[in-house]
């Protein structure tokens, strides 16, 4: 298990202090949670093998209330973790024992819709699928679509960089905002991007976003929206092995074709999927991909043929095209189950989110299995496949002593393969708690030293979200120093070309 | 001033540790094309990485390319293009307009400047297509950012930064970046006659159809007469232009579907193939204001809906600015004669209410040691802006004052 910050006592021992203060801050009484029965409800996010009850948990009703609770704190040295709806698959939302957890679940609120722009003004508790449905009846979308949409807000899509299965061809969050407004740890409140283009110094936004709570409070977001395409149709396509189902990937990007999702499931999880809702996967196949195309009527016709023959060119046994939405969505029904559809099978289950140069994925296959046998804990592969994301999930029984840590173990081996192979160790899930201790598998320790002087610009004390994201947390005063070997510069050669 | 022509990506090191142990600064350059976009900077060596040159992977079926910040932008995408790929944000080449020829524009400038063109509303810039950089930064230390997948979220996404940071923040030696199908087919359609006002509408309205609209652009009748296009230069009128593109049964389709809709607009006619070509590079590269090189030019990045009402503003006040709109409306090019002091900056910024910014891309050294080049920023924004450049470049040796001035 990953270790958390030790608590500080001296924070510990004004908490009837920090609450009385924090009371006279949130207008609305029931807006500071002190009693442990309230605390509970924030004890964990979606990667519940780790729990803590926060200190206090706050629940501010305007930017100003952000902005005051963000001074106070980092007056007194007290640290803060920013939450959504909390459905983290990392632990980015994970309380600290000496923190105070700040609840955004009351800016709720859609603030303005201006199709003038295809842009929504939205507050950062509302849910990702909220903002759609406000304005699919005028026929306009929010892309992005992490799986997660009926509950994740986009205060929290923001943090995490959210993606989705539609990514390949509409991007993740960060291709998706516009603009944000935060307050700072200092208590200010900035505007960054708007309803225009590109930023006009340091692109701030594109750095606040994927920043997983740690510089800066999101309060308002503003989203751009797209117009609702016309047609949407969807193949599934079953293949005798996962190379042919990789190769044939490639090819229909190779073809020019980029399909609007483009996903991938190998035997393990088709069985457990189809078992679970009787979506008609094909049982007699060693990998399943699903091709979603959007567009006119013309274009789907004419690239669903061109998939077809790329299908069949790359041996597939199985090709069938959904004739009504309905049948779409059955398709999707099976993917989109998958999780809870492992979950059934197995007591416990962990999902992982690697991304991998797609070329490497029977290579990663292969190994996993071996790792599989070595640690005697069966693994169900959904991959969104256009992009090269890969979420195994790994089966385990946490009743079972010792079989979480063996989890992990074999989790983090998968992890480390993925960065072996030229891949990154999360692909949309966020570094949080869960994978904090694998950034040097990624990263030199003077490349996580130079991330860290970002967080340093923003939030100099490091109070927001600490023990996320960096396995050490260095002081910013020692990160400013330049490197001095026996007391100069180093000084070599003088080059000359 | 010491000139550093480095061929290896190691150079850079023994150069980034030549400036700081002789406390000089360091213009960092590509092919030098937009060398005069920003402050004039006084430094004491320049870095060169022109010969830095080469692609070093290009997996299509991948999507992906990484190569060395020196290769030319125009070797890339003729690379690119014998696998019917491309870069998706259309990079602008600013040479001409500039002052400079053609072609001299280098991957590193691209990025480096955050340059993207006409197809920026679909595709997004060149910051959404940068996967993954490597270089050093100003503490002569290697630097690391990204990969070579579309989806990663391992730690701040510094690609971001690095993006529009104009050199200011580390010396990049290779970029990895993300590559699309080149689209079988393109049409841009035509619309003769529009004022600014109706033109907006028509452009909102383009965007807002489910035609998947590449790019759309509007061209007074003053501009378009200098683009040297068949049936753009040679009408006499305003042309709202829309692009889109993709597989030809498609094309046709929406090509049919978006004249019907405009079909009251006024006069539509078509470019194909080439002309189509011609015409968004035209518009990607302000082709207008490239040759009477005494202007001022600048760039503004509005909401789309604001562009007609800020135009008209902004018309009251400079009347002999000439100007043209791309990104819907949210892309203003502007036209300002030399005569007028500050290049107009004053009017043209405070015109804007805070809603959107922006750069003076064109103007003598005088004018643009005078007038901020990039929109002044909030103080607080600027103070972290500050922060950040400090973390990477304590001893402010690269590019400084380039953007904002040395503090």
């Amino acid at each position: 298990m990953v270790m958390m910050p030790k608590p500080d006592p001296d924070v510990l021992a004004k908490r009837d202090y920090l609450i009385t203060r924090l009371k006279e801050i949130v207008r609305n009484p029931e807006g500071v949670i002190d009693q442990e029965a309230g605390l509970r409800a924030f004890e964990c996010d979606g990667l519940s093998a780790y729990r803590q009850l926060p200190m206090i948990a706050v629940l501010p009703e305007t930017k100003q209330e952000i902005s005051e609770i963000l001074k106070f704190c980092a007056a007194e040295g007290v640290n803060v973790v920013p939450r959504g709806a909390g459905t983290s698959l990392s632990g980015g939302a994970l309380p600290l024992a000496d923190g105070v957890l700040l609840g955004l679940g009351k800016f709720n609120r859609i603030l303005e819709v201006d199709y003038d722009n295809r842009c929504a003004v939205v507050q950062p508790g509302v849910t990702n699928l909220a903002i759609t449905d406000a304005v699919k009846s005028d026929g306009f979308y929010y892309a992005p679509d992490p799986s997660s949409q009926i509950a994740c807000t986009i205060g929290g899509n923001i943090a995490e960089n959210s993606g989705g299965v539609h990514c390949l061809k509409y991007g993740l969050t960060t291709n998706n905002v516009l603009g944000v407004e935060m307050v700072t740890m200092d208590g200010d409140i900035i505007q960054l991007g708007g309803k225009h283009l590109d930023a006009e110094g340091y692109d701030l936004m594109g750095v606040v976003t994927g920043s997983e709570g740690l510089l800066g409070v999101i309060t308002e977001v503003t989203v751009r929206l797209l117009k609702s395409p016309q047609f949407v149709t969807a193949q599934l396509i079953g293949f005798p092995s996962s190379e042919q189902a990789g190769d044939c990937v490639g090819k229909i990007i190779g073809a020019g074709i980029i399909p609007a999702g483009m996903e991938m499931m190998d035997k393990y999880a088709i069985h457990a999927a189809e078992e679970f809702c009787h979506a008609g996967y094909p049982l007699d196949v060693e990998a399943l991909l699903i091709v979603e195309l959007d567009g006119p009527e013309v274009e789907i016709a004419h690239n669903n043929s061109v998939i077809e023959a790329v299908a069949k060119a790359c041996g597939a046994t199985v090709i069938r095209q959904s004739t009504s939405d309905e049948e779409r969505m059955t398709f999707w029904a099976g993917r989109k189950a998958a999780f809870p559809a492992v979950g059934r099978i197995s007591p416990d289950y962990m999902c992982m989110d690697g991304t991998i140069p797609r070329s490497q994925l029977p290579t990663v296959l292969k190994r996993m299995n071996e790792l599989s046998a070595h640690y005697g804990l069966r693994v169900a592969n959904v991959f969104h496949a256009g992009d090269g994301n890969l979420h195994p999930l790994i089966l385990f029984d946490a009743n079972v002593p010792g079989e979480l840590e063996k989890c992990e173990q074999f989790g983090a081996d998968i992890l480390k393969l993925c960065v072996e192979v030229g891949g990154v160790l999360t692909g949309e899930h966020g570094v949080g708690v869960e994978k904090r201790d694998l950034m040097g598998e990624m990263f030199s320790e003077d490349d996580l030293k130079q991330q860290q002087r970002l967080k340093c610009a923003f939030d100099p004390d490091g109070r927001l979200n600490p023990g996320k994201v960096f396995p050490i947390l260095h002081r910013c005063a020692e990160l400013g120093k330049m490197h001095v070997h026996n007391g100069e510069l180093p000084f070599p050669d003088i080059p000359r070309f | 001033m010491e000139k550093f022509d480095i061929t290896a990506a190691a150079q850079v090191e023994e150069v980034l540790n030549w400036a700081l142990a002789n406390k000089q600064s360091l213009e960092v350059v590509g092919g030098g094309s937009k060398s005069d976009l920003g402050h004039e900077m006084q430094t004491g060596g320049r870095l060169s990485l022109k010969g830095l040159t080469g692609i070093d992977l290009y997996e299509p079926a991948e999507l992906v390319m990484q190569a060395k910040a020196g290769t030319r932008l125009v070797d890339i995408e003729a690379h690119l293009a014998e696998h019917n790929q491309q870069l998706a944000f259309n990079p602008p080449d600013f040479g001409p307009l500039l002052g400079k020829e053609a072609g001299l524009s280098t991957l590193g400038g691209v990025f480096a400047c955050n340059l993207s063109g006409s197809s920026r509303i679909k595709a997004g810039a060149a910051r959404d297509h940068l996967l993954g950089v490597n270089g050093f930064t100003g503490r002569g230390q290697a630097f690391h950012t990204g990969s070579r997948v579309m989806k990663n979220v391992t730690g701040y996404d510094l690609c971001k930064l690095i993006a529009g940071s104009y050199g200011t923040l580390a010396v990049c030696t290779d970029f990895t970046f993300k590559v699309l199908p080149k689209p079988e087919k393109m049409r841009t359609i035509l619309i003769y006659g529009q004022e600014a006002n109706a033109a907006v509408l028509t452009l909102r309205d383009a965007m807002s159809s489910v035609h998947e609209v590449t790019a759309t652009a509007y061209l007074p009748a003053n501009i378009a007469r200098k683009a040297g296009i068949d049936f753009v230069s040679d009408q006499d009128a305003a042309v709202t232009a829309v692009l889109i593109d993709g597989a030809a049964p498609s094309v046709e389709f929406r090509n049919t579907a978006l004249r019907e809709m405009f079909a009251d607009s006024g006069a539509i006619e078509e470019l194909h193939g080439m002309r189509s070509n011609a015409f968004w590079s035209f518009v990607a590269n302000a082709g207008a204001f490239v040759a009477d090189q005494s202007t001022a030019v600048w760039r503004l990045s509005v909401p789309p809906s604001e562009a007609a009402a800020y135009l008209f503003r902004l018309q009251q006040q400079l009347t002999e600015l000439e100007y043209y709109l791309d990104w819907a409306g949210g892309l203003i090019w502007l036209s300002v004669p030399a005569s007028i002091k500050d290049a107009g900056a004053e009017i043209i910024r405070s015109e804007l209410k805070d809603k959107g910014h922006a750069t003076l891309i064109r103007a003598a050294a005088d004018i643009r040691n005078a007038v901020p080049v990039f929109q002044p920023q909030n103080p607080v924004v600027q103070k972290i802006s500050e922060k950040i450049r400090e973390g990477f470049d304590p001893q402010r040796i690269l590019n400084p004052g380039r953007m904002y001035p040395v503090a």
